[in-house]
């Protein structure tokens, strides 16, 4: 680096100012475009993850393509991004706006609610698994016939079980998005809103919904490409199962590379998956309107 | 609000001409990490956690180390199905433990193919006092194309039809003694709220215990041989499908316990199920016989503990004495290990490996360690009942066959294991489970 800050520049020291995104970019080039490369690479080889890596063109895509594992890895990943957006959002939205108001006390729960994002997925997930046991868990324990349910070997109950535990990870985060976004919008709004007669449930819908449209926008970002990722927890909970009820594609992947051994095809998983997760990256942000940078304010 | 620098400054071009220009040399230094370092003379070795055996194999490693202060063996401990995973994304990065233990078969078979275990052939022949000592039969899985590339160790592990005897005396039956007893005794302790048999399920290679009995006892050891030889549509067999439809018929009977596909054998939770009197019967390997040993109280102590072979199928090809299981662990020995490594390692299998004192644990726990001439031993454990079974199934049987998991190249064993979890659920029916099957293990 020494031999670029004696670039001859001095007379536009601005120019020094997109070095400042050197290291960031170092770490970001290193662990995740290199991979990234590396992993489509990998996609057009066949390699069983020790012996030689061989070059066999579209044959992995094949593979992944044509296996009716892909379509239902790919519903169940939609499922659980649907399930797991729509239950989040409408609480994250209403308890954040609960905490943004003025009485301590909602100070004091914050910090209970706070909790879980304390914890690792794989602590919540082990902690889950246990509470839930059929024979030994919670139920059981405390003989409510309600509670012991056999609740991750069904496969419809197992499907609610990772949404209902996703979102009681993930609730209090977008909960602290929320809260901050509401405390933005101008005590002048609602004063008026107060004038013209409006009351709590009106001033809601009519003055923080609308006033919360990029924090909403942020926090579904989150949520959604957030959900591609989601392994740790489907892991610990169930492995996908009972059968491959809740194989989304991260297991998927992960199932067929280092249990099945064909990293090829898991490689091209990979790939789907980053392609998804760029999409609807993108979707989102399109939605948000086109600048980005607008004012929050419009209509104010 | 003014902005500092505007947005044409850090233009596209700008960060692409960036990335472009980073050291190459540096970024790969990042990336990259470090090999093991120097240091002390030592082979590394990964070995399986849970009680009883752990203590045991620590045990080895420690006395190794005390004998031979200048050349220690490091240990870490994994979970079991925790392990196997590790164990292939190791190798495959060449960070692998000196050491690597396992179950020969299928996936030694791989790792050899590979190149990545030594040949141990001629260092057998060197060593023949080595060899002679260890049960003959334990060799089969650890030759690949007429060449050793393992150290058997540890202990043979048959799987056990185990059963509850305090529950079979309150509902007031008998043992099965056919699968028609098996099919009879469902609806027996499913009347009293006590379920029949106990089952990981989660775990996948608990279930595949059924089928490997299943198809022995029906269609005999050359049904499942035909697999392994890449016959095409082995798995749809007159015989397969039977056992794939009885062991289907089980399910809908109520045969395993509630959640049974959310249970791991890991945590062995499947265990506690039996010993704390939920449910009456299981089939599971040998080793779990130490392990309600140690965790049971006084289940197994106190005579309530049943066990046997798993009984005949009515009409079956397959001999009752036939059995399935483990017959040793396995130790290879990285070939990218240094030499000062290999050389502890082959001193660990010549003077480390079932010396007295770990056959003598092993018995203690109630295995059989698969040395030669422990007889007298045998007679005088505290667990000489159990351990007579194993001794006969693993001596008498006219069949052993190897886990089939094992047994199958890895693709095709995820492939097995995936289908079996979906039969046991249901899911698939057994034509559709053999037609996913042929697909994969026909040539």
């Amino acid at each position: 680096m020494s031999a670029l800050t004696g670039h001859p520049q001095r007379r536009v020291p601005r120019s020094i100012l997109p070095w400042l995104a050197a290291p960031a970019l170092v770490v970001f080039v290193c662990f995740a475009v290199v991979p990234l490369v590396g992993v489509v690479v990998l996609s057009f080889t066949t390699w069983d993850g020790i012996g030689a890596i061989q070059a066999s063109g579209l044959t992995s895509w094949r593979t992944v393509l044509t296996d009716p594992g892909l379509p239902h890895a790919l519903r169940v990943t939609f499922l659980v991004m649907i399930a797991s957006w729509a239950v989040q959002t409408p609480l994250s939205i209403l308890l954040g706006t609960f905490l943004a108001g003025r009485p301590r006390y909602r100070a004091a729960l914050g910090v209970v609610y706070f909790i879980p994002l304390l914890l690792s997925s794989a602590a919540i997930a082990v902690a889950y698994k246990a509470l839930l046991d059929p024979n030994f868990g919670l139920g059981a324990g405390l003989k409510v016939g309600a509670l012991s349910k056999d609740w991750l070997g069904r496969p419809g109950l197992a499907f609610g079980v990772i949404v209902f535990v996703v979102s009681w990870q993930f609730i209090p985060f977008h909960s602290l998005i929320y809260q901050a976004g509401v405390q933005q919008i101008p005590k002048s709004l609602y004063e008026a809103a107060q004038l013209d007669g409006a009351g709590r449930i009106r001033q809601f819908f009519d003055i923080t919904l609308p006033q919360l449209k990029y924090t909403v926008i942020t926090s579904s970002t989150l949520m959604v490409v957030g959900s591609l990722t989601f392994f740790d927890l489907i892991w610990v909970l169930t492995e996908g199962g009972p059968g491959d009820a809740t194989r989304v594609l991260a297991l998927d992947m992960y199932k067929r590379g280092w249990q099945g051994s064909q990293m090829g095809p898991a490689s091209a998983i990979a790939t789907i998956l980053v392609l998804i997760g760029l999409a609807l990256a993108l979707l989102l942000r399109r939605l948000g309107g086109r600048d980005a940078g607008e004012s929050q304010l419009e209509g104010a | 609000m003014e902005i500092p620098v505007s947005r044409r400054t850090l233009s596209r071009r700008t960060l692409l001409g960036m990335a472009a220009g980073l050291p190459v040399s540096a970024a790969l230094t990042a990336c990259g990490s470090s090999g093991p370092g120097g240091g002390n003379v030592g082979a590394t070795y990964w070995y399986l956690s849970s009680q009883p055996a752990e203590g045991v194999r620590a045990g080895v490693v420690k006395a190794f180390n005390k004998a031979h202060p200048k050349t220690q063996i490091k240990g870490t401990t994994f979970q079991n199905d925790a392990y196997k995973t590790k164990i292939k994304t190791a190798i495959g990065a060449g960070q692998a433990p000196t050491l690597i233990y396992g179950w020969g078969g299928g996936t030694l078979r791989t790792y050899a193919d590979a190149g990545q275990v030594e040949d141990l052939t001629s260092w057998f022949g060197e060593h023949p006092e080595v060899k002679k000592r260890l049960f003959p039969s334990a060799f089969g899985a650890a030759t690949v194309n007429g060449k050793i590339y393992a150290m058997p160790c540890e202990r043979v592990q048959p799987i056990i039809l185990y059963y509850n005897k305090r529950l079979f005396e309150q509902v007031g039956v008998k043992p099965p003694e056919s699968w028609d007893d098996i099919m009879a005794l469902v609806p027996r302790f499913n009347a009293k709220g006590i379920a029949p048999f106990a089952l990981g399920g989660q775990s996948r290679w608990t279930n595949m215990m059924w089928l490997e009995f299943l198809f022995d006892r029906i269609g005999g050891p050359e049904l499942f041989q035909a697999v392994i030889e890449g016959e095409k549509n082995a798995w749809s067999n007159p015989a397969a499908i039977t056992a794939l439809t009885k062991v289907q018929e089980l399910v809908k009977a109520g045969g395993f316990i509630k959640g049974f596909s959310s249970i791991t054998a890991d945590s062995n939770a499947d265990q506690a199920l039996l010993y704390t009197g939920k449910a009456a019967m299981m089939l599971h390997g040998a080793w779990s016989y130490g392990i309600q040993q140690a965790d049971g109280g006084d289940f197994v102590s106190s005579g309530g503990l049943g066990y046997m072979n798993f009984p005949p199928v009515e009409g079956g090809k397959g001999d009752p004495s036939n059995s399935f299981g483990n017959p040793a662990q396995y130790l290879s020995i990285s070939s990218k290990a240094s030499d000062e490594e290999k050389k502890v390692a082959k001193e660990f299998f010549a003077n480390g490996v079932l010396q007295d004192a770990e056959v003598k644990q092993w018995i203690d726990v109630g295995s059989l360690p698969i040395r030669l001439g422990t007889e007298k031993l045998l007679a005088a454990s505290k667990s000489a009942d159990f351990l007579q079974l194993t001794y006969n199934i693993a001596t008498k049987a006219k069949a052993f066959g190897q886990s089939w998991d094992q047994a199958l190249s890895p693709m095709a064993a995820e492939t097995l294991l995936d289908n079996i979890s979906k039969l046991f659920q249901l899911s698939v029916s057994p034509e559709q489970f053999a037609g996913n099957l042929n697909a994969v293990t026909g040539k």
